[in-house]
């Protein structure tokens, strides 16, 4: 088993327009797309929504492949919400009729879009992940929640407790790995039995693991304090968030694609 | 003699096909004899951690063979998990491994995966409990109650308990105290000798490395460049320095004399060596022995002084050759 192999956050390092914008453009951008695909209602829209996307994968440079790639988990899904669309969407124009199972024209219809509705919701998503950091993408989260801040929301812990659990995500694979291989060389046994013998032989596993994030969380909280860290009252950042023209002209293209979306979608276009 | 253990034109690819793609050992041909003393010497990052793990199993070769007893091992299932038994492999910081109740249960775990009777497991976990130099008492302990230096020799009697041919140690001093390191390397030591038992040492100290086994293999860059008795070794002192590797601190001093014109061998790594050398020199050349004649005789009985006592006496000596 080679856990090394798996990729989290799954960011694609590159310096593509994409990847430059501003983490709560992308955001931001990414509420907006997630919006007006809500409000597309047929081809015209829809088209145009696809336009979008297309259009934001080809200036990221990002292999459209790894995108597919990314959509084989979500297949069934897909496939069980086009089958619930199918027979039982109401309709006047009736197709077929098998014992309670009736399909419409609009059945169809609808599963047909629903189906190209989900695909690009996880496109435009995963995109957002493949070309944005962790890091930065927790920093834009802090960023556009502060208003919360007013009304206690801890948002500064918050985004800490995610960067800290990204950060610490490959640490703790390989951490796994070396174990799971030491307990191996005493003979221990991952693959075979039944379920609860496997269940059994993950105790040689699980407990060292969670000694060692303990023991990790223990001297990441000393260090932390050594370097007098309080929370995020008064702290400045490294790297400071900043707009530049190209986030504002994205925000702008995206608002007036998702208002535009909206009025064609309500005309039923 | 036939080697007990032995890779042929072993090569290990890791994410293969993928942009992460690296080759961490190409064709390496490899080889240890039944009761020999080895040590594997090679930077982070060499490949020599990726070696060991294809020598009982844990990893399989992309291409190549690996002989265990002239079998390869990966030409049945129940050879390939037997191999794991008989090739006994400490990690490094083998104590984070440790998941038991007990110290007891712990070191039983290996023994019991072998399926071995309750004696004979009971024999093994006192045996190697012994050979590590925990007390009886220990035992009952739970393994986390211990200082780190002990949940060290818990771990390695975990292994040492099943009892196998050859053991391979990946830095088994590594962030220990000088004293721990010696008692340590004494344990290992003794297994070797009451066992018979083939052991491989992987170290990146060369001062480590160099006083113990009989042989060496340095790993760099996924491949061998050199191997034989530490002396020979040594004799490529330029060569393994560029490797990031070096020679023992003696040694260097030795390489700095020859280099500067003295007549001297300086494939020596250890005090007693040095101190015989430096005499037979010393005899040689009768200009350098009115001046450290006496500084020699003054102790001559010290047998073995610490290593920064032998390196100021052979660069004094250095500095009166000029």
């Amino acid at each position: 088993m080679a856990l090394k192999d798996i990729t989290l956050g799954q960011y694609f390092p590159g310096n593509s327009v994409v990847h430059r914008l501003d983490p709560r453009t992308k955001l931001i951008c990414v509420v907006l797309y997630i919006v007006a695909l809500f409000l597309a209602s047929w081809f015209i829209t829809y088209a145009v929504m696809f336009g979008v996307l297309a259009g934001a994968i080809a200036l990221s440079k990002v292999p459209p492949k790894s995108i597919l790639r990314g959509l084989k988990p979500i297949l069934f899904i897909v496939v069980f919400t086009a089958l619930l669309n199918i027979f039982y969407t109401p309709g006047t124009t009736v197709l077929a009729q098998v014992w309670i199972f009736t399909v419409t024209l609009e059945g169809l219809w609808r599963a047909f879009f629903m189906v190209i509705r989900i695909m690009m919701l996880i496109s435009g998503t995963f995109l957002l992940t493949y070309t944005t950091s962790p890091i930065l993408l927790t920093d834009g989260l802090e960023s556009l929640l502060g208003p919360l801040k007013k009304v206690r929301v801890p948002v500064h812990e918050l985004a800490m407790m995610m960067s800290i659990a990204l950060r610490f995500i490959p640490t703790l694979i390989e951490e796994t790995d070396k174990i799971m291989s030491a307990q191996r060389a005493r003979g221990a046994d991952f693959e075979s039995g039944n379920l609860i013998q496997r269940a059994k032989a993950l105790l040689p596993l699980l407990v060292p693991l969670f000694i060692s994030a303990f023991r990790r969380a223990d001297e990441l909280a000393t260090a932390m304090e050594c370097r007098c860290y309080h929370g995020g009252e008064g702290r400045t950042r490294l790297r400071q968030l900043k707009y530049q023209a190209r986030d504002y002209m994205t925000l702008f293209l995206f608002l007036a694609t998702t208002i535009g979306v909206g009025v064609l979608g309500h005309f039923g276009l | 003699m036939q080697p007990i253990i032995e890779t042929k034109q072993l090569t290990h690819i890791y994410s293969a096909g993928t942009p992460f793609q690296h080759t961490a050992l190409d064709s390496v041909d490899f080889c240890a004899y039944p009761g020999e003393y080895l040590g594997i010497i090679g930077h982070t990052g060499s490949g020599k951690s990726t070696l060991i793990q294809h020598l009982n199993a844990l990893l399989k070769p992309t291409s190549g063979q690996v002989l265990f007893q002239d079998m390869d091992i990966w030409s049945d299932p129940k050879l390939t998990r037997k191999t794991r038994f008989q090739v006994g492999l400490v990690f490094q910081y083998p104590e984070y491994q440790l998941f038991e109740e007990t110290v007891y249960k712990d070191i039983s775990f290996g023994p019991k995966n072998m399926g071995l009777d309750e004696k004979e497991i009971d024999r093994r976990v006192r045996a190697a409990a012994y050979f590590v130099g925990l007390r009886d008492d220990h035992l009952e302990k739970s393994p986390f109650e211990l200082s780190g230096g002990q949940k060290r020799r818990v771990a390695i009697a975990g292994v040492i308990a099943m009892e196998p041919k050859v053991l391979i140690l990946d830095e088994p001093t590594a962030g220990l105290d000088p004293e721990g390191v010696e008692s340590i390397l004494g344990n290992i030591r003794e297994y070797h000798q009451a066992h018979n038992a083939t052991i491989i040492l992987v170290s990146h100290s060369m001062e480590e490395v160099a006083r113990s086994v009989d042989r060496l293999v340095a790993v760099n860059d996924g491949v061998i460049p050199f191997q034989g008795p530490p002396c020979e070794v040594f004799q490529y002192g330029d060569a393994l320095e560029k490797m990031g590797l070096g020679v023992p601190q003696l040694t260097r001093v030795f390489h700095r004399l020859k280099a500067m014109g003295v007549d001297i061998d300086p494939s020596v790594y250890t005090l007693d060596q040095a101190k015989a050398i430096i005499l037979r020199a010393l005899n040689r050349s009768p200009r350098l022995d009115g001046l450290c004649g006496e500084r020699t005789k003054e102790s001559p009985e010290c047998s073995s002084p610490p290593a920064e006592q032998g390196t100021e006496r052979a660069a004094s000596a250095e500095k009166e050759a000029d």
